[in-house]
């Protein structure tokens, strides 16, 4: 049987679909998010859905799990109509999930996890048994008895896919899998992947990485604003004519110029030791790292080695040793955030709503939060008109998309509200800028803009400190790379002698050890 | 000595029951993460319902227990329409019933003040109740106090060992990974609301039936307070709540020994001492903030409504 609303032909359409999908729209209050989505998977075949945030992937792949009900259109799963109503049935019906946010317990340990999802008996000694043979059949060692809390990320993303392994998935849906791993744990998971599939099983690829999906894909469907607008194979495609597809132009390329002012040495962290209150964190061991004027520095490393405990350190929110962290020649670490505000610190923290900006507050609101001290308070008293300019300024200066200087927080888009809450830093002048995860959930257009602007600050003699999860970013605009696992911080290299090999094995090497201490009490 | 010491733990178990099975109930609420601060409440309504049932019917205790765990349950119920399905903040709802508890108790209550019941005879356990000294202590009890301690082995082999009690301490850590892997959160914070509110009201009705027996107004005396405390402090563990309960229990008693041995110690004070005691050492072992936060539900208190 064919789909006439499939435009591809050859040898893919003999035989029936695993799962199809025909006309399927979704509209949530606001936005369409699928507008007559046809979509085709056949038996042990990598199909890929391209396409960027917002464009209505993750949508789609929560109505085929069930998550959610499409408004109109149909599904068929091995030609027959079906209508899934929750995820406990698409199970059922041999459709796993590996969620971009782990959908994982941290105090239960890996064999308990995945006791969660699967109907048989209740026998954990024997099911751990079964979990140990089967991450050895696919290569992706675990240990069952394992917390799930010391788990580094890469592991969490292994137990999500065995514990849809074990279900004998015949159409396994992952979404953004590749986000947290290094290049090494990519290479495994692909491995992994092109095995299921040599033995039938379906598999569902969500990314927005061309290359990825050149590598591993046989088959793509490509989305935008909720619509299909592409079908292609993408081996025989160009980077350039998929990004076309994805986002309508070429991908844009940043420019990174010689820094030819004066140098000098703004932040200086020397044997930085800390132990995070939270017993879930990661101790800081042996910090040392300079950044000098008119450089960016990128920290790269998978989240949860130490990221968030060395930014809140750097930033001021927890105290350290005063000759810890040294900016401008000062000991700085026992100040608080606003005393190193006051020294030329600006700070771009990793969650945007609720740490970088306040959701329910209006923009200018969020802007006095960090720049009151920028003529924005005169005698203890807001000044409104400079308090609203300042935010006018950050939203035309900055290409901030929204609804004027009232607009609350919450209604602007990741990318958006990124480019409001750095232009805000970036107009306080800083000398030194601390970035966390920049382009994070931001949209390709609004990341190039964000790369370039970061490059083009610090070619103004603004020492600048990135913190991120995604490598081509780093190589993209970092003038020298760090690595931070386990608590502890790689030296920095420059970006010539290096490659991303190199930096993904330092991220692993460290990455596959166990954390802190047993939590078992 | 020993002449004195083994009434004091003879008296012991009976005087912690009623919140080995309060805490117990609020333990398994909590762990799905629901804190129903309404335990007190719920202690009254089924103090009063299992005492009104008993006298009314003549039937005993037994019924009196039944009458108690239901009124609770229906309390609790109450408490999870609220907070559970249409949202409301947990700690509001449950302080709440407690002033709701306090009032229709008394309420009901003027009608029953001056009756008493027969209560309940112990019960020796075979074999166990003929080892010296003790046996005749600990295993010549009435038969809520044995039904107290198979509540607890009940709520530790289900929390530890069973696949609804690892369902339950999911649901308490993370509500939505539970909701997305594709469990009913709300059914299991009800049963487990509900299972609470049923164990407060036996706790209640205990004490009005089988203890005392008789009703006087606001006659758990807090207990339900302690109840709540006691889980915190025991870390969210059965055997340290067990623990715990115990503790409570022979303070009260010892320090009625005291009273009644005329130790130059002004009564009130005596009174507040088992409240005090429990307190204190509770502290002392819960000082680890790592332990608390290891073990503390992620969600709880916080409201969970599937696709919201």
């Amino acid at each position: 049987m064919s789909s006439p609303s499939s435009p591809s032909a050859g040898p893919r359409d003999w035989g029936t679909a695993r799962l199809e999908l025909r006309q399927i729209s979704k509209r949530y209050p606001g936005v369409l998010a699928n507008d007559q989505v046809n979509l085709k998977v056949m038996p042990g075949e990598i199909h890929a859905v391209l396409g960027e945030n917002g464009a209505g992937k993750s949508t789609l792949m929560r109505i085929i799990y069930g998550a959610t009900q499409a408004d109109a259109g149909e599904m068929l799963w091995d030609g027959a109509v079906v209508t899934v109503a929750n995820p406990a049935q698409a199970r059922r019906l041999g459709i796993g999930m590996v969620f971009q946010h782990f959908s994982v317990f941290e105090t239960l340990s890996v064999v308990e996890n995945i006791a969660l999802v699967l109907d048989t008996r209740f026998d954990l000694r024997n099911l751990a048994t079964r979990v140990t043979e089967l991450s050895q059949r696919h290569g992706l060692p675990l240990d069952p008895q394992r917390l799930v809390h010391s788990l580094s990320v890469g592991e969490r993303q292994r137990l999500e896919i065995l514990r849809c392994l074990l279900q004998d998935p015949r159409l396994l849906i992952l979404d953004e899998p590749t986000s947290v791993l290094t290049p090494q744990a990519v290479q495994t998971l692909f491995d992994t992947l092109r095995r299921l599939a040599s033995d039938g099983v379906s598999i569902l690829y969500i990314s927005h990485k061309l290359q990825e999906i050149q590598t591993l894909c046989d088959h793509a469907t490509v989305m935008r604003g909720g619509r299909v607008t592409g079908e292609a194979t993408p081996a025989r495609e160009t980077s350039a004519s998929l990004a076309r597809m994805m986002i309508g132009r070429e991908l844009p390329v940043c420019e990174a110029p010689a820094y030819t002012g004066e140098t000098g040495t703004v932040l200086e962290v020397r044997d930085l030791d800390h132990t995070p209150a939270d017993p879930f964190g990661t101790r800081l061991q042996g910090i040392n790292l300079s950044l000098r004027r008119g450089e960016i520095l990128g920290i790269a490393g998978i989240s949860g080695n130490g990221q968030a405990e060395l930014l809140a350190a750097l930033s001021g929110e927890t105290p350290v040793r005063a000759d810890a962290i040294r900016i401008g020649g000062r000991d700085v670490g026992a100040l608080d955030a606003g005393e190193r505000r006051a020294l030329g610190l600006c700070f771009v923290p990793e969650e945007r709503l609720g740490r970088g900006a306040v959701p329910s507050l209006s923009l200018w609101e969020n802007g006095m939060l960090t720049a009151h001290a920028r003529g924005l308070v005169r005698h203890g008293l807001v000044r409104f008109g400079a308090a609203r300019d300042f935010a006018r300024r950050c939203i035309e200066g900055f290409d901030v998309r929204c609804n004027g200087t009232e607009a609350p927080a919450r209604s602007l888009s990741g990318g958006n509200l990124q480019k409001f809450i750095v232009g805000r830093e970036i107009l306080q002048e800083p000398k030194l800028m601390i970035v966390a995860q920049p382009t994070w959930g931001v949209d390709v257009g609004a990341a190039a803009f964000l790369r370039q602007t970061l490059i083009d600050l610090s070619r103004r003699g603004v020492a600048i400190l990135v913190i991120s999860e995604e490598l081509e970013e780093l190589f993209e605009i970092s003038d020298r790379i760090a690595v931070l696992a386990q608590g502890r911080l790689s030296r920095a290299q420059p970006k010539a002698q290096t490659d991303a090999l190199a930096i993904g094995l330092r991220m692993s090497g460290l990455e596959a050890a166990t954390a802190t201490e047993p939590a078992d009490v | 000595m020993i002449e004195h010491l083994l009434p004091i733990l003879a008296g012991t178990l009976g005087a912690a029951t009623p919140l080995v099975f309060a805490g117990l109930g609020e333990l398994v609420a909590e762990r799905s993460g629901v804190i129903n601060l309404g335990v007190e409440g719920m202690m009254l309504i089924g103090a009063i319902a299992g005492f009104a049932a008993a006298a009314d019917t003549g039937m005993g205790p037994a019924i009196g227990l039944a009458a108690g765990a239901l009124a609770g349950a229906a309390a609790a119920t109450l408490f999870a329409v609220l907070a559970l399905s249409l949202g409301a903040n947990q700690a509001a709802c449950g302080l709440a019933l407690t002033i709701f508890g306090i009032g229709l108790s008394a309420f009901i209550g003027q009608h029953y003040v001056s009756f008493s019941l027969p209560g309940l005879k112990p019960l020796a356990l075979p074999v166990l109740s003929a080892i010296p000294l003790l046996g005749s202590v600990l295993f010549n009890q009435d038969p809520v106090v044995y039904l107290s301690v198979s509540a607890f082995v009940l709520v530790w082999w289900t929390l530890e060992r069973t696949r609804l009690g690892l369902l339950l301490r999911a649901v308490g850590e993370s509500p939505e990974a539970a909701h997305a892997i594709g469990y009913p959160v709300l059914v299991i914070r009800y049963g487990a609301t509900v299972f609470g509110g049923a164990m407060a009201g036996i706790g209640g009705a205990y004490l009005s039936t089988v203890y005392t027996p008789l009703w006087v107004q606001n006659m758990t005396a807090g207990r339900g307070w302690i109840a709540v405390a006691l889980v915190v402090f025991a870390t969210w563990k059965p055997s340290r709540l067990m623990l715990g309960a115990y503790l409570f229990g022979g303070v009260t008693i010892l320090q009625f020994h005291a009273q009644g041995l005329g130790v130059a110690v002004p009564v009130q004070l005596l009174a507040a001492l088992p409240y005090i005691a429990t307190v204190i050492v509770l502290v002392l072992i819960s000082r680890d903030r790592r332990l608390l936060q290891l073990n503390l539900p992620a969600s709880l208190g916080k409201p969970f409504l599937p696709g919201h």
